[in-house]
């Protein structure tokens, strides 16, 4: 009997199983289909466009408006020294911001290691920055940069510098804007690498009376790395990307930096050439592609 | 001896938990200069150098709501008529000297930011939920593949994914609708939440479900009775995840929507006053639009690490 009854469920669990494929199918097939109109679709469709002298001013009539030029847009792009400026100028806020980000993430992440009442409360106040939109956080920076009223030169004590619209200045006030926002985010992945470090390695470097430098630099190091390059991974592509925050501080146009995203949104938005801003955003792509897969066989490396 | 090294300690102790609270408390200076502006009364504003103590005011939250414009110079209000005025409009008129014609656009922009957030953070929960189930429970031909795609989408930088989006929306009429927004949050959060909501389910028990289906439940019955139940606090923890992201977007906000359908981040680094810019506004508007998200980070606690790094790390 209790076999038979066995058998039954067991035929029963296939039949289910046959059923499963097409709720399966109604499962998954939503999303997989709004990803690909909304994400994919329009990738190949600026992939297109990047080649053609297309512009969203006038109506689309294929042949004129987009004629396509091959590669043209791109070569035009290679051979422009305001796009190198601008890469050179990008790379540059790259590298400030994440680094500030990540020296000051870990110092934060190794300052919370020890246990106090009030360490969560402490913990939630700094993630707070991470949480707001990076332009309102723009524009509360420009507030706080502004030469005439603002806070920050005058904590500081420095003189009346435009921080958000002097060209000499404004990459830095975008940085460090950048930097209060999402140093959080480094000192949470910090912390969660720190908190995972076994304690008994500790334990046993202290019966050697191993010395602080020691213990730091041959225990917590290379046992967070692994997350310190996963946050690095993960800012050097938003960071590549900004443009919320720097609109929040500079806005647009001759007040701007010369970051590729704000002239990307020019080229495509305000000028209307929408087929070399296509070409402009695939050369950025291919960047951050190219820069997140040595991050990531880094990473494969670091994690052995 | 060993008191004494123990004393020692405890006073490094406190000297690192002293130093912690004011690095906490200097971090933040430049949101807490924010909310001091929201209060700052009109002709303080501008004092250099920036005061920090005075008497409060909520002049600038009554601006950042209404439309106003200036008494022409020949044609100030009489005393009595200023007897007469309401509450917020005497204050206004002492304030900045200004008439307030209307409410102003900010209700309007921050029902539209409500409106698109959650009616995307929804759909994004529901098709993610299914979808999330989906590939944690059923033998999938190229599961993995399908999962990377899934996550890729969210690599891509939104600029290029922006000008045929805009095409597409052009086309079809959805610049500067809300359906058009909602759709476009639902699928950049999707990949997201379908990531981290498949980490929350991998981590109930297979064996319930197997319970429930040998005693004659359908699929369906048992992932709305014992999936969902039971996968609820991941699902409260990605939905907050998704509303903050849905809240605080800006690059499509700005390029996609005009008026109808404009969002809070579009529009507010955009307010002048006939009076020049408004910083007292700008200040109280920033700190209205920022307290949704503060106060859900705080439910969101322990599953932060989790929620940033698309659930690879479970902590």
């Amino acid at each position: 009997m209790a076999r038979r009854s066995n058998e039954n469920s067991s035929t029963l669990i296939q039949y289910r199983a046959l059923q499963d494929q097409s709720i399966l199918r109604m499962f998954i097939l939503p999303t997989i289909i709004l990803l690909i109109v909304i994400n994919v679709f329009p990738l190949f469709y600026s992939l297109i466009l990047s080649f053609s002298n297309f512009t969203a001013k006038f109506p689309l009539v294929w042949g004129k408006n987009p004629r396509f030029l091959g590669i043209e847009n791109y070569i035009r792009l290679i051979n422009d020294p305001d796009i190198w400026h601008r890469f050179v100028t990008t790379a540059k806020y790259v590298v400030l911001s994440v680094g500030g980000e990540m020296i000051l993430g870990f110092a934060f992440a190794l300052l919370l290691q020890i246990k106090f009442k009030g360490r969560e409360i402490i913990t939630t106040l700094l993630v707070l920055p991470m949480t707001m939109s990076p332009v309102i956080v723009g524009l509360m920076w420009k507030l706080f940069y502004d030469p005439n009223w603002g806070m920050f030169n005058y904590l500081l004590g420095l003189g009346k510098i435009d921080w958000a619209t002097d060209l000499k200045y404004n990459l830095y006030a975008s940085a460090i804007a950048d930097i209060w926002m999402w140093t959080p985010f480094v000192m949470l992945l910090a912390l969660a690498g720190l908190g995972a470090v076994p304690q008994y390695l500790y334990e046993a470097a202290e019966v050697d009376r191993a010395s602080w430098w020691y213990k730091f630099s041959r225990i917590t190091l290379p046992m967070v790395w692994p997350l310190l390059l996963i946050a690095l991974i993960f800012r050097t592509m938003e960071a590549f990307k900004v443009f919320d925050v720097t609109m929040g501080i500079s806005g647009r146009g001759a007040s701007a930096p010369a970051l590729l995203s704000i002239s990307l949104y020019d080229t495509a938005f305000v000028t209307w050439k929408t087929g070399i801003g296509s070409a402009l955003g695939y050369i950025v792509l291919i960047i951050i592609i190219a820069i997140t897969n040595i991050f990531v066989k880094y990473l494969n490396k670091a994690k052995q | 001896m060993a008191a004494v090294n123990k004393r020692r300690v405890s006073i490094g102790r406190i000297i690192v938990i002293i130093l912690i609270c004011v690095i906490t408390f200097v971090y933040l200076v430049p949101f807490l200069f924010v909310i001091d502006t929201s209060l700052k009364p009109w002709n303080v504003i501008k004092d250099w150098p920036p005061k920090i103590i005075f008497k409060p005011t909520i002049a600038p939250y009554i601006r950042i709501f209404t439309a106003r414009t200036v008494y022409p110079a020949n044609n100030k209000p009489t005393e009595a008529e200023i007897a007469k005025m309401k509450w917020y409009e005497k204050l206004t008129y002492k304030e900045s000297g200004e008439q307030i014609v209307r409410v102003g656009d900010l209700p309007k922009r921050y029902l539209n930011s409500l409106i698109i957030t959650l009616a995307s953070v929804a759909l994004t929960i529901i098709m993610a939920t299914f979808a999330a189930y989906g590939f944690s429970r059923f033998k999938i031909r190229g599961k993995d593949d399908l999962m990377f795609f899934i996550l890729s989408t969210r690599m891509l930088p939104p600029v290029i994914v922006l000008i045929p989006v805009f095409l597409m929306f052009r086309k079809l009429a959805l610049t500067d609708t809300h359906i058009g927004l909602i759709l476009l949050y639902t699928a950049f959060n999707l990949s997201f939440a379908v990531w981290v909501l498949k980490g929350f389910i991998d981590e109930i028990p297979i064996e319930y479900e197997e319970a429930a289906m040998v005693d004659g439940y359908t699929r369906f019955q048992v992932f709305r009775k014992i999936v969902v139940p039971q996968a609820m606090t991941g699902i409260a923890a990605t939905a907050v995840f998704c509303f903050i992201f849905a809240w605080n977007e800006y690059a499509f906000a700005f390029i996609l929507t005009k008026s109808i359908a404009q969002t809070v981040p579009a529009w507010l680094p955009y307010q002048m006053g006939v009076l020049g810019y408004d910083w007292g506004a700008a200040a109280a508007g920033s700190v209205l639009f920022i307290i949704p998200a503060l106060i859900f980070t705080i439910f969101l606690r322990k599953n932060l690490v989790r929620g940033i790094t698309f659930g690879a790390i479970r902590k």
